[in-house]
């Protein structure tokens, strides 16, 4: 059990760094699942621990938000592609002045 | 046991997705960590999720990232200027510091007994989660679909753009090549095709100029940016080994010898005569 936690915890800290530290969207976006992912997982493990399935509702339901964040996301990234020719996170700076 | 065969691989791959230059790669490297995470959701008795994970993780939403990833092109590379200087080191020190301080937390913490799901699942696993999804959350469940049809929506919106110019006809494009000729000199011709003249037909090998130098043009700019192009004089070498082998062979009599002519065959024979 433990060892589900603590490798959920390792997945989501990486993706953490990689929000961080990456400069391309799709990548940060990527990162951004990966903590998703690890969160999904940390749900089934307690599902089971407790023995009952709402652990695993949870999750469900996390991946269906996930599609709709990711439908979004990556027409987000698309439209600012097309209008700066870029799809570096550093490009999108505009709001700050 | 799945469990310890499993977690290395994710771990690594997820490792990989820092560190990876391209974005394709980042891409195969989280589905290598989505599969997993769907197989340690079968050892963890929940066979929905492990479908589900591999049909809308891998499935749609990892092919969703990489047609966009086509869409915007492949060359679009990572910039390695720091816009907040040593925001990476301090990023990679946070990130340390949270990860021990997360794993040393749950080490610390005892679960108790692993209830199981078996009684949970005595019907199944897939009735049993329809049982409480369509009971208990089944005003999340109707909460989702309006979710999902925003967000069909907004990517619609989105993704959608209004023609403010007149779409060019061939007669416009034909006149602006001949202007671009006219003004910049820039040749109003198709582009020399990949291989021309070189040893090789393949798309990633550029023409050969009659100087012996490659055309750039003739190669695609997506190869050239990948970094995928070959050499076309290095392409020659397994050409020039023929012919040294030919030489060697036909050394007694040097009349069947193939017309080396230029710089490449000389070198062969000289080297064949030494030894």
């Amino acid at each position: 059990m433990t060892e589900y936690i603590v490798l959920s915890a390792i997945l989501f800290t990486i993706g953490c760094v990689g929000v961080l530290v990456r400069r391309n969207a799709i990548v940060v976006f990527m990162c951004v699942e990966l903590m998703l992912n690890a969160c999904n997982l940390a749900f089934v493990a307690f599902a089971r621990q407790h023995g009952n399935l709402d652990g695993q509702i949870t999750a469900f339901f996390v991946m269906v938000v996930a599609a709709a964040e990711v439908v979004i996301g990556l027409a987000i990234i698309m439209t600012i592609f097309r209008t700066r020719r870029s799809a570096s996170v550093d490009d999108a700076s505009l709001l700050k002045y | 046991m799945t469990f310890w065969l499993l977690a290395p691989l994710m771990v690594a791959a997820a490792l990989g997705i820092l560190f990876v230059r391209k974005a394709v790669h980042a891409a195969l490297l989280l589905a290598v960590v989505m599969i997993s995470l769907a197989f340690l959701y079968a050892v963890m008795d929940a066979p929905f999720l492990f479908a589900v994970q591999i049909i809308v993780y891998t499935g749609a939403i990892l092919m969703l990232f990489l047609f966009v990833m086509m869409l915007i092109g492949v060359d679009a590379a990572d910039s390695v200027v720091e816009t907040i200087r040593g925001q990476r080191a301090t990023a990679v020190v946070l990130g340390l510091l949270f990860g021990s301080v997360l794993v040393i937390g749950i080490s610390q913490v005892t679960f108790g007994t692993v209830v199981g799901l078996d009684e949970a699942n005595a019907g199944g696993n897939v009735p049993a989660i329809a049982n409480i999804l369509f009971s208990r959350y089944v005003f999340a469940f109707e909460a989702t679909s309006a979710l999902l049809i925003t967000a069909a929506l907004g990517a619609m919106v989105l993704a959608h753009r209004e023609r403010l110019t007149p779409r060019a006809t061939q007669a416009d494009l034909a006149a602006r090549r001949i202007r671009d000729y006219a003004e910049h000199g820039f040749h109003p011709g198709p582009l020399p095709s990949p291989g021309v003249y070189a040893r090789h037909n393949a798309v990633d090998t550029p023409a050969l100029l009659p100087d012996g130098t490659a055309a750039e043009s003739s190669v695609s700019r997506v190869l050239a940016a990948r970094g995928t192009v070959r050499s076309a004089p290095a392409l020659a070498d397994d050409i020039d080994d023929v012919r040294r082998q030919l030489a060697g062979e036909g050394h007694s009599d040097p009349s069947t010898m193939p017309e080396t002519s230029g710089k490449a065959g000389t070198p062969a024979n000289t080297e064949e005569d030494v030894k």
